[in-house]
């Protein structure tokens, strides 16, 4: 047994608005620069939709995490020799169509247009060239709200062996937001296929990082995670990724995008695994029972022999203290209400969601649903969202466990109105769906109120054990064009000047003057 | 008589190694997050597979048959049983098959970079630059070609022997530029050009040859690092 900790999260899906406030925060602190105007390191999609990039969780198209090849764990986009053979043009790339053309509007132009009849308007603009763009085809979160005609959308990998007919009709539709970031997986398929060792996923919390000095810009990482959240910046030349906001959460904040979720979906904690039983568990023969491999990988954190070995592997007594009142490990493990997105791309991901439970209280008022002994609360099957959706996307299609979540998530609520309206505890649904007046409790008490101190119980790093000089590195940053914290810009340097630093409208040449 | 030729062939070369070894040391050093391939298939994808295949198999030919060539003791391949005429017929062959992609594909390229406004904009002088130098200097490689099927055709192998002979005297830092002061201009014209590709190379983004990364092949799929000090 090789403990390790690792820094999680849980999104609950069933709480979150579609807001876009963690896209927001994540892109002005991380990708607000040159070369990754298109990147979201966190990104929130209209579910049924493609998403973005288009279609990335089609692993037929792009090739992205592994695959069992004669029983053994392989990258799906070819081992270590294709990989170099394929170095000089990656043929599973995305081109930046996939993604969609950076642009910005020349607002420039409101206020600097000469006397006109018709008022000025303030025409888009390409971020990579600065000309102007006729019309914009495609954008961060073009589905936005069920946007778009149902056959496009419909493309969704995850309506896979779904009748897709019923649900064009608009009183059949269903809608759910899916917020997403770098999964910081245990298994990462960007760390395996980067040729220069540039990625590596971080001992002490397991955070995955692209060195941006090693990094020699072959791209292999880009196509190989299947959830195509590795960036290229074509301005740097390096690949970028969602970092888990690692300067905060060794000071023991939460993330970014976390902090600032307005519907307090998200979740931060630790949870201790077996890294000796990585390879074995992703290697699992049925796709459909990775999630349950995933959950064995897992460490009870309560355990007197699991405490022993974590601290024999050097992990701080904060962090054991940590990983035991991790609300991750409550999710996941205790209460089983939480999947990882995809398990069956086999790279472990550590981002979990509590499935969304449909609303559709306007339907049980007008007697429309069949509902739970209550009266009040619908049943798990007959929700807008089919099961089956829910389990494409969360437990490679098996239905049992995400129905069982959904119930227990339905058994909750019966309980706490019971409790509320009735003024009588009723524990019929709760004992249905296999938890305890105390788990109910302490759901409630998670999902519903979710405290602050119970989403994010975050240990800090201990930058103690290995700095000598603790100031070494104030004032050093995380992106930059150049050396630690400098803008990147040496007019005296002899190798390649850096080119402008943004692209701004008002001073950019478009292409056709220079000509 | 110390010359132009003088001093381009014997002079010349010394100053480019240097700039080539020394420059690519100290930007290794101090400019690593400048280090990188500077890939621009993001931006435009369209015949990527086609163009960079045919530049970059034909230039790493084109390193290595030179390096067979001209570089490997004559004796070698004399011992090995091949003759000098041979030799060269090899040498026009492989360089034909070579040369031949270079230019092909960096065209190709060459054109990509100057008029797809996507990678244009996101190009660097010397991005374009360097791909118009290689591929000029692959031009004029080709162009010696008909001279060197003309010597072939009589059996005149004194000028291959001649610039083998004169890299050699380079590389043993015993420079003799007087023995190819009478071979053709092309032959000269090209030489110029390829060690101007050194005395560029670590100012462009070409150093990321030096990064080929062979260890990938033997390392571990999963790397982790630890702030521990161990």
């Amino acid at each position: 047994m090789k403990v390790r900790a690792q820094f999680a999260f849980v999104f609950n899906l069933d709480k979150c608005i579609g807001c876009h406030t963690c896209s927001v925060t994540c892109k002005n602190v991380w990708t607000n620069r040159k070369g990754v105007e298109y990147a979201w390191f966190n990104n929130v999609e209209s579910k049924p939709g493609i998403g973005y990039p288009k279609n990335w969780a089609n692993q037929e198209q792009w090739k992205g995490g592994w695959e069992l090849k004669g029983g053994k764990l392989e990258l799906k986009s070819g081992d270590r020799k294709s990989k170099l053979l394929n170095i000089f043009a990656n043929p599973d790339m995305p081109e930046i169509d996939d993604y969609y053309e950076p642009f910005t509007y020349n607002y420039a132009h409101l206020q600097n247009a000469p006397l006109l009849e018709a008022t000025p308007t303030a025409r888009p603009q390409s971020q990579i060239t600065g000309e102007t763009m006729e019309k914009i085809h495609w954008g961060p979160n073009w589905e936005d709200d069920l946007a778009g005609e149902f056959d496009k959308r419909s493309k969704d990998k995850d309506m896979d062996g779904i009748q897709k007919e019923m649900y064009r009709q608009f009183e059949n539709t269903f809608h759910m937001y899916l917020p997403r970031i770098c999964n910081h997986c245990l298994n990462p398929a960007c760390v395996a296929a980067c040729p220069s060792g540039s990625i590596y996923k971080r001992e002490e919390d397991g955070i995955v990082l692209v060195d941006q000095d090693k990094c020699r810009g072959w791209r292999m990482c880009i196509s190989s995670c299947p959830y195509k959240k590795v960036f290229y910046n074509w301005e740097s030349g390096k690949a970028e990724k969602c970092i888990g906001c690692y300067p905060r959460v060794e000071s023991g904040m939460p993330t970014v995008c976390s902090e600032s979720c307005v519907g307090r979906i998200r979740y931060n904690g630790i949870m201790l695994y077996d890294a000796d039983k990585i390879e074995t568990l992703a290697s699992t023969q049925n796709e459909q029972d990775l999630y349950e491999a995933q959950c064995k990988i897992f460490l009870d954190p309560n355990d007197p022999s699991v405490i022993e070995a974590a601290r024999t592997e050097g992990i701080n007594e904060d962090w054991i203290i940590a990983a035991q009142k991790s609300p991750i490990y409550k999710m996941a493990i205790d209460w089983k209400i939480a999947f990882p997105m995809h398990p069956e791309f086999r790279t472990l991901p550590m981002v979990w969601y509590v499935p969304p439970l449909s609303p559709v209280q306007s339907q049980i008022d007008q007697g429309n649903l069949p509902v739970g002994p209550d009266g009040a609360i619908p049943l798990a099957g007959t929700m807008r969202t089919p099961i089956q959706y829910l389990a494409n996307l969360l437990t490679a299609g098996k239905v049992a466990p995400v129905e069982s979540a959904l119930n227990r998530l339905i058994a909750m609520r019966s309980y706490q109105r019971s409790v509320h309206v009735e003024g009588v505890a009723d524990t019929r649904a709760l004992d249905k769906a296999g938890i305890t007046e105390e788990q109910a409790k302490e759901m409630y008490r998670y999902l519903a109120i979710a405290n602050y101190e119970d989403r994010f119980v975050i240990p800090t790093g201990h930058e103690e054990v290995r700095l000598e000089d603790f100031y070494a590195f104030q004032g050093q940053n995380g992106f930059t064009f150049g050396n630690d914290s400098s803008a990147g810009i040496s007019k005296t340097s002899l190798f390649p000047e850096r080119r402008k630093e943004t692209v701004e409208v008002c001073v950019i040449q478009p292409l056709s003057k220079l000509k | 008589m110390f010359d132009l030729h003088t001093f381009v062939y014997g002079v010349f070369p010394y100053i480019a190694t240097i700039v080539f070894l020394l420059g690519s040391w100290i930007r290794f050093d101090h400019e690593q997050y400048t280090w990188k391939s500077d890939s621009s298939q993001l931006l435009s994808k369209q015949n990527m597979r086609l163009m960079s295949n045919l530049f970059h198999v034909g230039i790493l030919g084109i390193f290595l048959g030179h390096v067979a060539g001209m570089v490997m003791p004559h004796g070698l391949w004399v011992g090995l049983g091949i003759s000098d005429l041979a030799h060269q017929w090899i040498a026009i062959l492989a360089g034909l098959a070579f040369g031949g992609a270079v230019v092909t594909g960096g065209a190709m390229l060459w054109h990509r970079r100057m008029f797809n406004p996507r990678v244009r904009a996101a190009s660097r002088w010397m991005d374009i630059n360097i791909l118009g130098w290689l591929v000029i200097t692959a031009c004029f490689g080709l162009l010696t070609i008909p001279l060197s099927i003309g010597h072939a055709v009589e059996g005149d192998v004194s000028t291959m022997l001649l610039l083998g002979e004169w890299i050699r005297s380079i590389l043993i830092l015993q420079p003799e530029p007087e023995l190819i002061r009478n071979v053709d201009t092309v032959y000269k014209v090209h030489v110029f050009f390829g060690m101007s590709v050194f005395l560029f190379f670590p100012f462009t983004r070409l150093v990321h040859v030096w990064s080929a990364p062979i260890p990938y092949l033997f390392r571990a799929y999963q790397v982790v690092r630890t702030k521990r000090r161990l």
